[in-house]
């Protein structure tokens, strides 16, 4: 099973992909939306993005609640536990 | 009437990325026609294209590359190139040098992000819905080039994008000339893109007989008013030209390539893909834009023809100009730089009209190539680059689309 660094390092560079931002700054304690100014449409990519690498669902519903880089890397360990 | 003037120009073409390599690839006649380097292209009754010379993600940001379509990255690259050139651009943390909200853009597309389109249907298909990309349809929408030219240079004015076939970049100039003269921008971004190089279109005009089939010889393949012409070669690219205002361009001291001096926009109702034999519409576009730039048939010294190497339209479209412009015709001297070029669709008319206000310009008139066994069409087209005269100086660009759309654009020397 990934580690919480092989999770957040993996998630790290699909958020380079697209949104371009550098993969350091990717750390677990950013919000999306205003730390790494991922909009709305890039946050569907990285969450198809992400489903696909770490072959977990990601409902719709939860993506709310995946403020932080963190939430992310907590959902996929978990899902991935689960 | 407001004049309007050409002050910055744009262009990433099949025989240059931007407008200056592009000028020096036409006037040394050099065809960026090539076998199609695709796997896909062998199933094909036309397996040559004319893709462009410089891939737009070698110069776009990765991650601004990634967000448009093919045809709206070509668009960007041009038109920010057009703006750079202007000299309106914001430098050194000052403002741009025209207001927002006097900024607009008519960016057309003849086909719209095709390539965005079908790759995300056969995601579809292969992955589910899941699999769609969510920036699909801001990718797609015809729209998405014009507006993402206007993000990027803050066009707050009208955002438009023309859509009528291999018109469509003219239509772009004549919809950008009345915005500025109906005072609703002082200056407009305008042009055309296209990114057609793909299986779909290639096969679908292929099934219309519309393309040469000439593969052995990609570079002889394009060869307007020559009688072993058979058909046009499916070109790729964009161009763009900064309209403004003479009394905006005057104020801040701007260069100036010509005069946009006139547009002229008709309809054949003749038929869908074939156009009129002899060419009635197009000649009463030609005639509405030297009435609408006040000038007489005897100024034009040189017309941009549309020309595409398809057996019927070049002769339709002679027998056109000889009717728009009476004994005067035999005075001009006519060019297709499509034989260069290949045919880029809804971006044709905005390149060709960067051709033709360069040619103004510069007082040179780019050679048509493969002209080898020419038509009698009883006019004067250029087979080596021809010097213009002195003095000033009147030129005509003319593009006419599927839908019987004729659009012809009269530029004036300043």
């Amino acid at each position: 099973m990934a580690t919480t660094e092989e999770i957040r390092t993996d998630l790290a560079d699909i958020v380079n992909e697209v949104a371009g931002i550098a993969a350091e700054d990717v750390q677990l304690d950013k919000s999306f939306v205003d730390d790494l100014d991922v909009d709305s449409l890039s946050m569907v990519e990285v969450v198809v993005a992400a489903e696909e690498k770490f072959d977990v669902k990601i409902p719709d519903d939860e993506v709310k609640n995946l403020k932080t880089v963190g939430d992310a890397v907590a959902f996929i360990e978990r899902a991935q536990n689960g | 009437m407001t004049r309007v003037f050409v002050t910055g120009i744009g262009a990433t073409s099949p025989v240059g990325g931007d407008a200056p390599s592009t000028w020096d690839a036409l006037l040394e006649g050099r065809s960026g026609v090539r076998s199609i380097d695709k796997e896909w292209a062998q199933q094909l009754g036309t397996t040559i294209a004319a893709e462009v010379a410089v891939d737009p993600t070698e110069v776009l940001e990765r991650v601004k590359a990634r967000r448009l379509d093919r045809s709206g990255q070509l668009a960007l690259v041009a038109g920010l190139e057009a703006w750079a050139d202007s000299g309106l651009a914001a430098e050194d943390g000052e403002d741009a040098k025209v207001a927002s909200e006097r900024l607009g853009v008519a960016m057309a597309s003849g086909i719209g992000g095709v390539q965005t389109l079908l790759s995300n249907y056969d995601a579809l298909n292969e992955k589910g819905p899941r699999r769609v990309s969510p920036l699909a349809i801001p990718m797609l929408m015809p729209n998405s080039p014009a507006a993402n030219i206007g993000l990027a240079i803050g066009a707050r004015a009208g955002v438009h994008t023309p859509v009528s076939a291999c018109a469509s970049g003219n239509e772009a100039i004549a919809l950008g000339i009345d915005m500025i003269r109906l005072g609703r921008a002082d200056v407009v971004v305008v042009g055309g893109t296209e990114a057609a190089v793909h299986p779909l279109p290639m096969a679908a005009f292929g099934q219309m007989r519309a393309l040469s089939k000439r593969n052995d010889d990609p570079a002889a393949a394009s060869r307007p008013w020559d009688k072993g012409r058979d058909g046009f070669v499916l070109g790729e690219g964009a161009a763009a030209l900064v309209l403004e205002s003479e009394e905006h361009a005057r104020a801040r001291g701007a260069k100036v390539y010509a005069e946009a001096a006139g547009a002229g926009i008709t309809a054949d109702s003749h038929d869908i893909a074939q156009p009129d034999p002899v060419g009635r519409g197009a000649t009463r576009a030609m005639e509405m834009a030297l009435r609408e730039a006040d000038m007489s048939p005897g100024e034009v010294v040189h017309i941009n023809a549309h020309a595409t190497s398809t057996p019927q339209g070049d002769l339709a479209e002679a027998t056109a100009i000889k009717n728009a412009l009476g004994d005067a015709a035999g005075n001009v001297v006519l060019t297709s730089t499509k034989s260069m070029t290949g045919h880029l669709l809804g971006a044709a008319g905005a390149l060709e009209s960067v051709a033709t206000v360069l040619a103004l310009y510069h007082r040179i008139v780019p050679p048509t190539i493969n002209l080898d066994d020419p038509e009698d069409t009883g006019l004067d087209v250029a087979t080596e680059p021809r010097k213009l005269a002195d003095g000033p100086l009147a030129a005509l660009n003319n593009s006419f689309g599927f839908g019987g759309h004729n659009v012809a654009i009269a530029f004036r020397s300043v």
